[in-house]
């Protein structure tokens, strides 16, 4: 799953605005955001990404490497209500572990717009 | 969250104002800090409001411990930044697309038609009004650098009046030493105190021997960034 530039180059108030347009249509939608980083880490603390139930996204919260359990973590706080707090480091020999190809570590908070 | 957080936080940049939100990590409360205080269920001590501030100052959001083992997640929403230059002077033709790199908004403002135009200043905002009623309606805040480059009292003295009542974050004036002391003698008369007046930074510019018109707007964007960055102790 990689972000294009346009993506990864949106703003929080971008990703917000979209976040609350769908909302406002009735989706029901997460909305993730880096909160702190260790080594390099593609996207700054304070980036954005946001998921419908649908599965649509805007933002993101790394070059793409975590977005897909992120967008699939959203799915479980949408269906809760309950926000969760993700980690996230460098891959290691699991192949099924989600990491970062970059070596970096960053923390993303999930919750779910109300 | 609230889906009425993204309203305000709306309009909240929309009047250029800064906001810090505060997300506590476990709960995924939030509570909102702005201009010095927070409102909200997420308890703020002096610590964390401190922590806030300095996030907002380095536009950096960042999570921190409180006393009490919780942690905040501060989320910095900062107005963007903007530089406000009066005097559409060739110096200025060097600070716009400088300024614009390092992230700012640039506005020239200059009555004086012939100065201010379009194949001079190639894709930069300007402005024809008088610098009082430009600075009027630009609203600076403390997100702002107001810069006077006329050399005219006419032109800079009306924009400093305006700078001087505003939370711009910084005020330059170009001028020598004899220029600026004259400069400050006028503003005493206009009602400014000695601790206003200091505000405004004259001679302009960080001393790096500056000669040509874009090594001067080199000064001038340095010191902007110095006083941006740094504490306000060290910003001198």
């Amino acid at each position: 799953m990689a972000a294009d530039a346009e993506t990864l180059t949106l703003s929080s108030d971008e990703v917000m605005g979209r976040a609350a347009a769908w909302r406002d249509a009735g989706k029901d939608v997460a909305i993730a955001t880096v909160v702190n980083t260790w080594g390099s880490s593609p996207r700054p603390v304070g980036s954005q990404l946001a998921v419908s139930a649908a599965q649509e996204m805007i933002g993101s919260v790394s070059g793409g490497c975590i977005e897909g359990a992120v967008v699939a973590e959203a799915q479980e706080v949408i269906r809760s209500g309950a926000p969760r707090l993700l980690e996230f480091g460098v891959a290691d020999e699991d192949a099924w572990a989600v990491g970062l190809a970059c070596g970096g570590r960053v923390e993303v908070f999930v919750e779910r717009l109300d | 969250m609230d889906r009425i957080l993204i309203d305000r936080l709306a309009a909240a940049r929309k009047e250029h104002r800064p906001v810090v939100v505060a997300t506590d990590l476990a709960s995924g409360e939030k509570s909102w800090i702005e201009g010095g205080s927070a409102a909200g269920p997420v308890r703020i001590d002096e610590t964390a409001l401190a922590a806030a501030h300095a996030a907002q100052r380095d536009d950096r959001s960042r999570t921190i411990e409180t006393g009490d083992g919780r942690r905040l997640f501060l989320h910095v929403f900062n107005p963007p930044l903007r530089l406000l230059v009066v005097g559409a002077v060739h110096i200025a033709q060097s600070l716009a697309p400088i300024a614009s790199i390092a992230g700012y908004a640039v506005t020239v403002i200059d009555p004086r038609g012939s100065f201010a135009t379009s194949d001079r200043f190639p894709g930069v905002a300007m402005t024809d009004d008088w610098p009082d009623e430009a600075l009027a309606s630009l609203k600076p805040d403390a997100r702002t650098a107001i810069v006077t480059l006329t050399h005219d009292p006419k032109l800079d003295d009306p924009a400093l009046h305006s700078a001087l009542r505003s939370d711009c974050f910084y005020i330059g004036s170009l001028g020598s030493r004899r220029t600026h002391a004259s400069r400050v003698e006028r503003l005493k008369q206009a009602g400014f105190d000695a601790a206003q007046i200091a505000r405004i930074r004259g001679p302009i510019g960080l001393d790096i021997g500056a000669s040509s018109p874009a090594e001067i707007a080199l000064a001038i964007m340095g010191e902007i960034t110095a006083t941006l960055r740094r504490p306000p102790a060290k910003a001198a």
